[in-house]
């Protein structure tokens, strides 16, 4: 049985997921992801991981949603709010998506996961930090060096000059 | 716990089913990051509530590395779209059809 909790966050996290990829806006849209990432959040502290849930919080709604936010504030303004999309190839892509939903579901439902249920105890996030700073710790430094290279590529990436004299050219 | 582990998958599949349907039907750029977003949180919410359900705290660690891989692919994905942006001056996946050099 789901209770009500999981059923308004699921409500919520879908209609946002799909208000998020419809609306005419890009603004309202990436609001919408916000909400959406947000209820995934919500999910995490349903299944009691209040750690993932708050990485998930700062990371996503915080630094990813406003990145995007930024990037949609820099396209020109007509863009934004500009839809240009093939109406036989969005009904192949709805009916794509019901596919896949009914097949992966009915696979899903068929399988042995529907049994599966637990009383165990929650998982300590202690013992999360703890194997972050022992056996995990090689990752964790990759992962460090991973996140520094990724930002400063995509800082060359965003100021080339040449790119600029381009367009200055036209 | 109220909550059965299908419930959680089932969700989960329905964030897939959408991120799906954004990559593969909007043209634009932008858009299409949104749908890599969802994909990658269906992802991270099956890691999750089967790390719950096993029960097993691997799965949340690798749910953590996820997000932050995440973060570094999406800071990558918007300077790639700013400079297409900046060559083209649109964020239209189709004319993005040149991008060499």
């Amino acid at each position: 049985m789901v209770d009500s909790v999981f059923l308004a966050l699921s409500v919520i996290t879908i209609g946002a997921a799909i208000v998020a990829l419809e609306v005419r806006s890009l603004i309202y849209g990436s609001i919408a992801l916000m909400i959406a990432l947000s209820g995934v959040a919500g999910f995490f502290l349903l299944l009691d991981a209040p750690f993932v849930a708050m990485f998930q919080l700062s990371v996503y709604v915080g630094s990813i949603a406003v990145l995007i936010l930024f990037t949609v504030m820099l396209v020109r303004r007509e863009l934004i709010f500009n839809k240009v999309e093939d109406k036989r190839r969005r009904y192949a892509g709805i009916g794509l998506m019901l596919a896949l939903m009914l097949g992966i579901g009915t696979i899903i439902i068929g399988s042995g996961l529907k049994s599966m249920d637990t009383n165990s105890p929650m998982i300590d996030y202690k013992k999360i930090g703890e194997d972050f700073l022992t056996y995990y710790s090689p990752a964790l430094i990759v992962m460090a060096l991973i996140l520094a290279s990724s930002i400063t590529g995509a800082m060359t990436l965003a100021r080339r000059e040449d790119v600029i004299d381009d367009q200055r050219a036209d | 716990m109220t909550n059965a582990l299908i419930d959680f998958i089932l969700v989960s599949v329905a964030l897939l089913a959408i991120g799906i349907y954004g990559m593969a039907v909007k043209r634009n750029a932008i858009r299409m990051l949104f749908g890599i977003e969802m994909i990658i949180n269906s992802a991270n919410l099956n890691l999750v509530a089967f790390s719950r359900y096993i029960p097993n705290s691997q799965g949340q660690t690798l749910a953590l590395f996820s997000i932050a891989i995440a973060a570094a692919e999406v800071a990558v994905g918007l300077a790639l779209i700013i400079v297409a942006y900046r060559m083209y001056r649109n964020i239209d996946i189709a004319d993005f059809r040149s991008l060499k050099g």
